[in-house]
C-alpha cells in the first residue's frame, strides 16, 4: 500500500514545485485576465475605447463603486455582508448637502456656513456613526449580518428621504462671501490630469492594502473571517474587528456619497441605489470568498475595474442597458463559479 | 493481511462477519485489514481507544462508508451496502455517536424520518404518535412524542435515538456510544431493552467507553488498536484487566515524567471554580480546587461529559465560571478577556483542532503567529523580518514537518496541525499551558512528540496542564494524575498509579 502511495506523492510535489499549470494561473489571475479580454475587445470595436481621456473617465466612474467595494470587501473578508452602503452614501451625500446650505442655529438667530473641509469631516463622522450602528447589532446583538444592514439599508433610505422631503439638494457650490466654495473639486477637478476622484480611490486602496497586508489588525480580520472560534481563543480581540469592518464600510460610503454629489452637484435621497449589489459584485469578481478570511484588494480593485470599465464599453459601443445587465449578471455568476473551483479544489487537497 | 479464518473463531450462529476490512482516508488508514463477527442473538462489544477504528468500522457495517477493500458476508452471501438505507434494508440500523435529530422537529417526527407511514391525506401522524408512544413505554421514559427535540435535555435525546433505532425492526442493532448521556437509571432500562431484542433474536453490536458497564451486557468481545483487531473472546474469558492490556498495548513508550529539577512557585492556582451547564440546571465543572506549580505536568483524565473541556475553557476564558476564583501566579486573572489572559501567560490548546485551533483560510505560519502578532508589531505595521523569524524559531523547536511557513495549513497532517496550534501558543510564552486532548486524532509517533516537547518545555518551568480519554496517556510526561467524574476530581495519583486505578476512579462505582 505505501510503495503504491508514494511515487503519486512525489509527482504531485514535482508539479507544485514546477509552477502552476497553464489552467492554474489563468484561474488565479482571472479577474486580471477578464479585464485585459475587455480592454482588447472594446478597442477593436471601437476607436475612442483605448484613449487616455476615456480610461480617465471610466476611471472616475469606476472610483465610487470602487470606493464602496474596498469597504465591502473589509466587510466580507470578516465574513459578512453590508447592505446599507448604497443608502448610507445617500443619506451621507443629503447629510452634506444639508452641511452645504447652512446650519440653522435658532436660539442665536444665526445661520452657521461650515467651510468645506468641516463638512468633508463631519459627513465622515456621520457615516462613522451609522457604520458602527451597522456593526454594534452584528457584534454585540447577534443580528445577522445580512438582516442588520438590511434593516439599516432602509432606516437610512428613510432617513435621506425625511430630511430633504424627498427633494434634491441642487445648490452645493457654496457662496464666496460666506467661504464655502469648493465642494465640487472632489469631483470635477484634476491633479496632473488625473481626477480628484480616482487619486481618492488609488490612495484609500493602497492604504487599505497596506493594511491587510501589514498591519495586526489586517491579520485578526483575516482570522476571525477564517475561523472567528480559533481568532477568538488565539486572543483576536473578534468583536472589536467587526465593530471596525462596519464603521470603516460607513466611512468610505461617506466618502463614495461626498464624491458622487461633488460629480452631480447635486445631493438627492434616492441616490447610490443599487450600489451594494454592484460593490458586492467588484468583490466577488475579485476573488474573494463570501465565506469570509480569502480575498485582496487588488482583487477588488480589478473586479471594480472589470465591472466599470465592461458596463462603460457597451455603452460606447452602443449597446442596449438591458443588455448591459444581462452581461454584468453572467460576469457575475462566472465569477462566482471560479471562486468555486478555485477554493474547491483547495478544500480538496486537504 | 493473515487470513481471516484464523483470527476470528466462527460458531454456527454468525449473522454477519466483515473480512479484512480496510478504510484508508488518503494517507491515513483508519482501519487495517478487520475480521469481525456478529452473532444472533447476541451482544458483541466493541473496545479500543479513541481512534482505533471502532466507529469506522460500524459506520462500514451500517452502509455510511464504503470500505477501501474487504468482503462483508450476511447470511452467508457477499453484501455491499452502497448507503445507510441500503444498510437499513438489509435489517441494520445503527445509533449513532452522534445525534443525528433534526433539533426542530419534533420526537415523532424524528423517529419516523425519512420513514414516515403514507396515509390518506399525506402522513398519518396518528398511527406515527402511537407507535412512538409504545416506544417511549417501553423505554420506560416519559416524553411527550410531539415535544421538539431541541427542549429534551441531553440525555432524552439520546432515548430518542434509541428509538428510533428500535422502530425500524432492525436484525441488527448497532449501537455507538448509546450510554455516554444517559443516567444509571437510564442505562439499566436500555440493558433490559437489550436483553429483551436478544430474546426476540436480534443481534447487537455494542460501543462504549465504559468498560464495566459494557461487560455485564455483552456475550463477546472485540478488542480494536490503531485499526486492527487484537483480540476476541467470548464474555466468560474475559475481566477488566484483559480488556486493558489489549486496548491499550504494551508496545509503545509515550515517555516517562521529566525529572532532576525542582517545581517553582505555584504557577496556576484554581479555587472553587463552578461552570454551570447553559442548557440545564446542573453544573459541569462543581467547586474543584487546582494548583499547579512551574515546571509540573499535570493530566486530567476522565470520560465524555466529566466537565474536562468545560474546566480547560474556562480557565482560558472561553466559558463564564459561576462561581470560583482563578490566579496566574498570584494575581488574579478572573475576570480578563481570552487576549489578555494569553498576554498575562496563561494559553490553551483546544480540544477540536478544525474548529477551534486553525484558521484554515490562513497559511503554516500566519497560524503560527496569530496569537502573539503584537510582539512582532511595530508602530502600526508587523515587521516581516521578525515574523520569519518567530516562523521559523517554531517551526524548529515543535518540529513541524512542512515545507515552510508558506505552506498550506491543509497540506498538513492532522499531527503536524496538532503541533502548529501548539507552536501558536507556545509563542506567545506562556508561563501555563492548557491542552485539552492534544493527542486527538494524531498517530502514535506524533503523540509521542508531542508529550517530548512537553516535558522538555515544563524543564525550563513551563506548568502544563493537558486532558486525555485515554488512560495510557496518563502514564506518560505527566507528574500528577488528576481523575474528574461529574465535574469534580474524584481521584489524585502520582505517576507510580496503575491503569486499572485510573480507570476505575473515572467510572460509575467511585461516585457514587
Amino acid at each position: 500500500m505505501n510503495q503504491a502511495i508514494a511515487p503519486k506523492a512525489e509527482t504531485a510535489k514535482v508539479d507544485k514545485v514546477g509552477g502552476m499549470s497553464i489552467g492554474q494561473l489563468l484561474l488565479e489571475g482571472r479577474a486580471f485576465f477578464a479585464l485585459i479580454i475587455i480592454i482588447a475587445v472594446f478597442s477593436y470595436l471601437s476607436p475612442n475605447y483605448f484613449t487616455v481621456a476615456n480610461f480617465l473617465i471610466m476611471a472616475s466612474h469606476v472610483a465610487i463603486y470602487g470606493i464602496l467595494a474596498i469597504g465591502m470587501l473589509l466587510v466580507i473578508l470578516n465574513g459578512g455582508i453590508d447592505l446599507s452602503v448604497g443608502s448610507i452614501l445617500a443619506l451621507c451625500g443629503v447629510v452634506a448637502g444639508a452641511l452645504m446650505q447652512g446650519v440653522e442655529l435658532s436660539p442665536f438667530g444665526v445661520i452657521l456656513y461650515p467651510p468645506v473641509w468641516a463638512v468633508v469631516v463631519l459627513t465622515c463622522v456621520f457615516g462613522a456613526f451609522v457604520g458602527a450602528i451597522n456593526g454594534i447589532l452584528v457584534a454585540w446583538f447577534r443580528v445577522p449580518a445580512f438582516v442588520a444592514t438590511l434593516g439599516v439599508m432602509y432606516v437610512a433610505r428613510g432617513i435621506a428621504l425625511l430630511q430633504t422631503n424627498g427633494l434634491t439638494y441642487n445648490n452645493l457650490s457654496g457662496r464666496p462671501e460666506l467661504g464655502n466654495t469648493g465642494f465640487d473639486w472632489l469631483g470635477f477637478n484634476r491633479l496632473a490630469g488625473v481626477p480628484i476622484s480616482v487619486i481618492v480611490l488609488t490612495v484609500i486602496a493602497l492604504l487599505a492594502g497596506l493594511m491587510l497586508a501589514r498591519s495586526a489588525f489586517g491579520r485578526w480580520l483575516y482570522a476571525s473571517g477564517g475561523n472567528e472560534r480559533a481568532a477568538d481563543l488565539s486572543g483576536v480581540p473578534v468583536k472589536r474587528v467587526k465593530i471596525t469592518v462596519y464603521t470603516l464600510s460607513g466611512i468610505l460610503s461617506a466618502i463614495a456619497g461626498l464624491v458622487l454629489s461633488s460629480q452631480l452637484t447635486s445631493a438627492g435621497p434616492t441616490a447610490g441605489s443599487t450600489y451594494e449589489l454592484t460593490a458586492i459584485a467588484a468583490v466577488v469578481v475579485g476573488g474573494a470568498a463570501l465565506t469570509g478570511g480569502r480575498g485582496t484588494v487588488r482583487g477588488t480593485m480589478l473586479g471594480a475595474f472589470v465591472i466599470g470599465f465592461l458596463s462603460d464599453g457597451l455603452v460606447i459601443i452602443g449597446v442596449s442597458s438591458y443588455w448591459q445587465t444581462v452581461f454584468t449578471g453572467s460576469v457575475i455568476v462566472l465569477a462566482v463559479l471560479m471562486n468555486t473551483i478555485q477554493y474547491g479544489s483547495r478544500a480538496r487537497k486537504s | 493481511m493473515s487470513a481471516p479464518e484464523t483470527q476470528a473463531p466462527r460458531r454456527g450462529d454468525v449473522v454477519l462477519s466483515a473480512h479484512n476490512i480496510a478504510k484508508s482516508y488518503g494517507s491515513i488508514h483508519a482501519l487495517k485489514g478487520v475480521n469481525f463477527d456478529i452473532r444472533y442473538g447476541q451482544v458483541t462489544t466493541l473496545f479500543g481507544e479513541n481512534g482505533a477504528g471502532k466507529s469506522t468500522l460500524m459506520k462500514i457495517l451500517s452502509g455510511v462508508v464504503q470500505p477501501t477493500s474487504g468482503e462483508i458476508v450476511l447470511d452467508g452471501e457477499g453484501v455491499n451496502f452502497t448507503s445507510s438505507t441500503d444498510a437499513r434494508d438489509h435489517g441494520i440500523s445503527i445509533i449513532h455517536q452522534e445525534l443525528s435529530l433534526a433539533p426542530n422537529l419534533s420526537v415523532r417526527d424524528n423517529v419516523f424520518m425519512g420513514r414516515e407511514i403514507p396515509g390518506a391525506t399525506g402522513v398519518d401522524f396518528a398511527e406515527e404518535e402511537r407507535q412512538v408512544r409504545l416506544l417511549l413505554e417501553e423505554l420506560e421514559e416519559d416524553i411527550d412524542p410531539l415535544t421538539p427535540v431541541e427542549d429534551l435535555r441531553l440525555g432524552q435525546q439520546q432515548i430518542v435515538e434509541i428509538a428510533r433505532a428500535l422502530s425500524i425492526d432492525s436484525r441488527i442493532l448497532i449501537m455507538d456510544e448509546p450510554t455516554s448521556a444517559l443516567s444509571a437509571a437510564e442505562v439499566e432500562v436500555l440493558f433490559k431493552v437489550i436483553r429483551d431484542l436478544t430474546a426476540k433474536g436480534v443481534s447487537i453490536v455494542y460501543i462504549s467507553h465504559h468498560l464495566e458497564e459494557a461487560l455485564e451486557i455483552t456475550d463477546h468481545a472485540v478488542v480494536l488498536r490503531d485499526g486492527t483487531m487484537t483480540a476476541y473472546a467470548p464474555r466468560a474469558d474475559i475481566d477488566l484487566e484483559w480488556i486493558v492490556r489489549n486496548m491499550v498495548g504494551e508496545h509503545y513508550d509515550l515517555g516517562s515524567p521529566p525529572s532532576g529539577y525542582a517545581f517553582g512557585e505555584t504557577a496556576l492556582s484554581v479555587v472553587d471554580l463552578t461552570v454551570a451547564d447553559p442548557n440545564a440546571g446542573f453544573n459541569l465543572v462543581d467547586r474543584l480546587s487546582l494548583d499547579v506549580k512551574a515546571g509540573e505536568i499535570v493530566c486530567i483524565y476522565g470520560l465524555m461529559g466529566a466537565g474536562r473541556t468545560e474546566l480547560l475553557e474556562t480557565l482560558a476564558g472561553r466559558l463564564k465560571p459561576k462561581s470560583g476564583r482563578i490566579f496566574l501566579e498570584g494575581e488574579e486573572i478572573s475576570s480578563l478577556s481570552i487576549a489578555d489572559r494569553i498576554a498575562c501567560g496563561l494559553a490553551l490548546v483546544p480540544e477540536d483542532r478544525q474548529r477551534d485551533g486553525l484558521v484554515q483560510t490562513m497559511s503554516v505560519g500566519e497560524n503560527m503567529s496569530l496569537a502573539s502578532i503584537m510582539n512582532f508589531t511595530r508602530g502600526l505595521f508587523t515587521s516581516r523580518r521578525i515574523e520569519q523569524s518567530l516562523i521559523a524559531d517554531t517551526i524548529r523547536k515543535v518540529t513541524v514537518k512542512t515545507s515552510g511557513g508558506s505552506a498550506p495549513i491543509g497540506s498538513l497532517s492532522g499531527g503536524n496541525q496538532q503541533k502548529v496550534v501548539i507552536g501558536k501558543m507556545l509563542a506567545t510564552d506562556p508561563t501555563v499551558l492548557l491542552l485539552d486532548e492534544p493527542s486527538r486524532g494524531i498517530d502514535i509517533g506524533a503523540k509521542a512528540e508531542v508529550f517530548k516537547l512537553l516535558a522538555e518545555r515544563a524543564r525550563t518551568g513551563l506548568a502544563v496542564v493537558f486532558s486525555t480519554s485515554e488512560v495510557s496517556e496518563c502514564l506518560s510526561v505527566a507528574h500528577r494524575i488528576i481523575v474528574m467524574h461529574k465535574g469534580r476530581i474524584s481521584a489524585e495519583f502520582d505517576s507510580s498509579v496503575t491503569k486499572e486505578k485510573i480507570m476505575a476512579a473515572s467510572g460509575e462505582s467511585v461516585a457514587a
